[in-house]
């Protein structure tokens, strides 16, 4: 049971002179339950890689399965793939329309066809577990601060129970307590649900932290895919691509470069700290 | 999805016609839709092709960029050509069940259908070889007498530039929010009109509130910098003729009296 792309490019502006590829032959094997960071620089193909997993977008070239059926198949319903692959656009706060939080989450859900008990019932589940407090459900969305907007639209995806669940950048344009939360939040649904999480942020910081997997793009391929600790090893590399390793890495490097004998794997804070301290004893 | 729709009518390629200046192509067009209705008879609009067929020739723009634009008014094109054809009195050709042809008839539809052809194809040169920008700047600079009526001519010719400069803007929007709807299940293309008008909402909610926030930032950003109207405002590239601009005048000058001595010396009504 998973997410496989198979040999997937696409271009955009077939039959002009504007033709851009921008996904290169992609293979990606996503299995149920990891949590991966997609990273990549401005224009890799990041965004246009996570609308083919919902069938937003059609391959020009390749094929994608889910669960082994390929979802541009004739009969194969991409409805019910766009419950099963659940996709948060950039600032998703932009896509609120209804007249208070509670029916805007309800939008998906009743999307689905399920009857109003169960519609409401999964919106009160999800706004739930973004953790918007219940005073907040029948105010209208454009009232709310901009991180609590960006819950309710995430919670407009989740009332639809995603078994996949992939956040394009959902940390952009907050504060860096908005990113906290909004980061904390989703590495907690996807502990309690146990589903595929697949996050896409063009910070390492963000995703060091969190993810089990690192898949580098650039320039619409696929150049790393390992784990993070694997992926952050190749410093240079991913420099040159603009992308940069988390912040307390370029540390690790800058006092071993002093003279310091510390090892430079550490990804996070503290894992850093354990080695400092290792290297102090 | 939506992207493809190309609405942005320019067409980027390097030649005489491009390099006008917008006032003379604007001039241009006037003249040559006024030329349409002066000449009445085969002659008048065989010149008129002769000299539509030379602009686009000098303009490197693919014909089939101005047939693009015919799309759009073909419909109009056949709904007049058939009222024309079927509802002008006169001498009966023939007949198709109540309606009859009449050779007055065949005449009006025919003259109007290439009217309106040429009169497309016409000002589909015109915004084919010259950017929007271009074009409110022409027109700015051409109104510019009307303000001492107190038509507000700078204010008018900012908000068309505006306008034009946000269509794609907002085609990219909907595109965005389109996508993002769909990836909660909505679909925008099922069931009657009433659903589908229905389905609209979640569309159109969110880009109404996108079009305003923008504008207001816009807004925001040109106060900012101080923008204050037109009054004493200077331009980084001010409009001026050149030698070819002025050559333009003559020929135009020279097409028109030819136009109009056809339409005045050969008898009105009959074409063909």
């Amino acid at each position: 049971m998973a997410l496989i792309l198979d040999h997937v490019t696409y271009e955009y502006g077939r039959g002009t002179e504007l033709l851009v590829r921008a996904l290169n032959d992609v293979n990606l094997v996503i299995p149920d339950g990891q949590f991966i960071g997609l990273i990549g620089h401005t224009g890799s193909g990041k965004s246009t890689l996570v609308q083919h997993l919902n069938g937003l977008l059609a391959p020009t070239s390749g094929h994608i399965y889910y669960n082994g059926e390929d979802i541009h198949d004739k009969d194969f319903s991409r409805r019910r793939l766009r419950s099963k692959v659940g996709l948060v656009f950039q600032y998703p706060e932009h896509q609120l329309f209804e007249t208070d939080v509670f029916t805007d989450v309800c939008f998906g859900p009743r999307n689905l066809g399920l009857d109003r008990k169960e519609t409401e019932l999964r919106a009160y589940e999800a706004l739930k577990q973004v953790g918007l407090p219940d005073d907040c459900f029948y105010q209208p969305p454009f009232d709310l601060s901009g991180g609590q907007k960006r819950r309710v639209a995430i919670a407009g995806v989740l009332a639809m129970k995603p078994e996949v669940l992939v956040l394009d950048e959902p940390t952009a344009g907050l504060d860096p307590r908005g990113r906290d939360e909004i980061l904390g939040l989703v590495a907690s649904i996807r502990e309690e649900q146990n589903i595929t999480v697949i996050l896409v942020s063009h910070s390492m910081d963000d995703v060091a932290e969190y993810v089990d997997r690192v898949v580098v793009m650039n320039k619409g391929s696929v150049c790393f895919d390992d784990t993070p600790k694997r992926v952050f090893a190749h410093r240079e590399e991913l420099e040159t691509m603009g992308l940069s390793v988390p912040q307390v890495t370029d540390i690790m490097h800058a006092l071993k470069k002093a003279g310091w004998d510390v090892g430079t794997d550490a990804i996070t804070i503290e894992e850093a700290k354990e080695e400092i301290l290792r290297r102090l004893k | 999805m939506i992207r493809d729709i190309t609405l942005g009518q320019y067409y980027q390629t390097d030649s005489v016609v491009h390099r006008l200046d917008p006032r003379v192509k604007l001039i241009a067009t006037l003249l040559f839709i006024c030329s349409l209705f002066v000449v009445n008879q085969a002659a008048g609009y065989v010149v008129a092709v002769v000299f539509l067929a030379l602009a686009i020739r000098l303009s490197h723009v693919p014909f089939r960029f101005m047939v693009r634009g015919m799309r759009a008014i073909l419909f109009l094109l056949v709904l007049t050509f058939g009222f024309n054809l079927f509802l002008t009195p006169g001498e009966a050709v023939f007949q198709v069940w109540k309606l009859t042809v009449t050779r007055e008839g065949i005449t009006m539809a025919v003259k109007m259908a290439v009217r309106l052809s040429l009169l497309i194809i016409g000002s589909s040169v015109m915004t084919l070889t010259t950017t929007p920008n271009n074009l409110t700047d022409g027109l700015e600079r051409l109104l510019k007498p009307l303000q001492k009526l107190r038509v507000p001519v700078h204010e008018i010719a900012m908000m068309m530039s505006i306008a034009l400069r946000f269509i794609p803007i907002l085609l990219e929007e909907t595109d965005k929010i389109m996508k993002a709807q769909t990836a909660r299940g909505a679909s925008f293309d099922e069931g009657n009109l009433l659903q589908r008008a229905k389905s609209m909402v979640p569309l159109l909610v969110p880009l109404f509130i996108s079009a305003f926030r923008r504008a207001n930032d816009l807004a925001m950003a040109m106060e900012a910098r101080c923008y204050r109207g037109g009054d004493g405002r200077t331009k980084m590239k001010p409009l001026h003729y050149e030698k070819r601009d002025y050559l333009t005048y003559v020929v135009l000058l020279a097409y028109f009296a030819v136009c109009i001595v056809i339409g005045r010396i050969m008898p009105w009504g009959r074409i063909f």
